[in-house]
């Protein structure tokens, strides 16, 4: 017999509020409820990092995460990045002048959690982007231009601040 | 969507042991990391789920009064390694669980989660087993603590009684206080990689520090289950801070460790991995403790 719960939280600086399924997933709930579908469905076993969102400031993987614990937090997927005019944000754009995307399938994810840990203003060494990177595959780049647009956009913010 | 039967939600430990009584069969989700991918796989699929995700109350660390560190068995990786209390009285379990997967496993994987799951490639596992962690678990008979070298009883079997689920992992302030350890992880590469074999080694050295008032070594895949060097923790206990007794540690740690074949590494390079890991940590352990060597 089927089983849903009321699932109420912030997406993208909205309240929203769903009727899920509880078997789903926070990839289901994003994608089927909400139409977010920069939430990618990679390996669906919290591997490759596609479907990585930002809840409660950390960046999860939203493929293993069951929907129904979304309730009550706060999550930002790639949607939320961009402004409301409809240009990019720095990470995107970044992305973009760097060359950081082929495919693009995997560009969410890395977005996503480069926005995590550049919220703070700190710099990172390489060797700490590498490893904060390190949830995410990517099958095109070879990561060289993800890893700087993601510098690119730290010293940039850090400059601003 | 995945293949569940049904979940029941706790939000307390007292509607947790009571969903445990109602429903034996079902399988207690923490963070989800191992048992959402085992339904994935199909080992799982069609099971009850008791998700106590959402149990604040065993989330966090805290100092309790006589001194005893408290880890709530919720509080993830990522939480454990920011924690100020962890990084000052057990800094090498921080270190150790920043080696588990990668960033998002290490938000949502939890420390009750590793421990549960009974496995002995758990990266906690070792620094837990050497600072004589206790593993506290709550049922309807009240609180139960448990030396997490008994809480282990065989690959994937851990002493957990029906009606329980744990509650909280306990450093007593005789095993942290003037302590330093430090863990080495080996694996195939330096994220999302599963220990081929790990091991986490601290002492306590006399105040002058020259002797090795207290040597403690836990593994991490070199036996079914994580494991005590005890015969060579034993045979170094008041040796002399030296590279002598490093290498000491060295050879004898072989007559402790029990490692087996298997497709991630053969057990001759599991036997040579634990040797110079026991040298190499205890060298480290015993800088951080302000020796020399």
């Amino acid at each position: 017999m089927a089983q849903y719960k009321l699932v109420t939280c912030t997406i993208n600086g909205k309240k929203r509020s769903a009727m899920v399924d509880v078997r789903a997933s926070l990839t289901d709930m994003l994608r089927n409820d909400y139409g977010l579908t920069s939430v990618k469905k990679g390996c669906e076993v919290g591997e490759c990092g596609a479907c990585a969102v930002i809840i409660d400031g950390e960046s999860f993987n939203s493929c293993i995460y069951l929907a129904i614990w979304a309730d009550g937090k706060n999550i930002t997927t790639l949607e939320g990045l961009t402004h409301e005019d409809g240009t990019l944000s720095d990470i995107q754009q970044a992305f973009v002048d760097e060359t950081a995307i082929q495919c693009g399938f995997c560009s969410p994810g890395f977005m996503i959690e480069a926005e995590s840990f550049l919220q703070n203003g700190k710099i990172y060494t390489d060797d700490e982007l590498r490893k904060l990177l390190s949830g995410h595959l990517c099958r095109c780049t070879g990561y060289e231009n993800i890893l700087r647009a993601v510098k690119k956009v730290m010293h940039s913010r850090a400059k601003t601040e | 969507m995945y293949d569940v039967e049904a979940i029941y939600e706790a939000k307390t430990v007292a509607e947790a042991i009571k969903l445990r009584q109602e429903h034996p069969k079902a399988v207690i989700i923490a963070g989800g990391s191992d048992v959402l991918i085992k339904i994935r796989e199909g080992k799982l699929a069609g099971c009850e789920l008791i998700s106590i995700y959402g149990v604040d109350e065993i989330r966090g660390v805290k100092l309790e009064d006589d001194g005893t560190l408290r880890i709530g068995s919720l509080t993830s990786f990522s939480h454990i390694t920011k924690n100020e209390l962890i990084q000052k009285y057990i800094n090498v379990l921080g270190e150790a669980v920043d080696k588990v997967g990668g960033p998002q496993i290490r938000a949502i994987g939890t420390i009750g989660g590793n421990t549960c799951n009974g496995v002995t490639s758990a990266d906690s596992a070792s620094t837990l087993m050497a600072w004589d962690a206790i593993i506290e678990l709550t049922g309807p008979e009240g609180v139960r603590r448990v030396p997490i070298e008994k809480f282990y009883l065989g690959a994937g079997k851990v002493d957990i009684h029906e009606g329980e689920i744990q509650t909280g992992v306990l450093i007593p302030k005789t095993s942290y206080e003037n302590c330093k350890g430090h863990y080495i992880k080996y694996g195939m590469r330096n994220a999302m990689e599963i220990a081929t074999t790990g091991c986490s080694v601290n002492v306590r050295l006399s105040p002058d520090k020259k002797i090795v008032e207290r040597l403690r070594i836990g593994y991490g895949v070199a036996a079914p289950v994580p494991i005590r060097a005890h015969k060579t923790e034993e045979k170094f206990n008041s040796a002399p801070v030296s590279m002598q007794t490093a290498e000491g540690i060295s050879k004898a740690v072989l007559e402790d460790v029990n490692p087996r074949d298997s497709w991630r590494a053969s057990k001759d390079m599991r036997l040579h991995l634990c040797s110079e890991m026991a040298k190499r940590a205890f060298i480290e352990a015993v800088r951080l403790c302000g020796g020399e060597i």
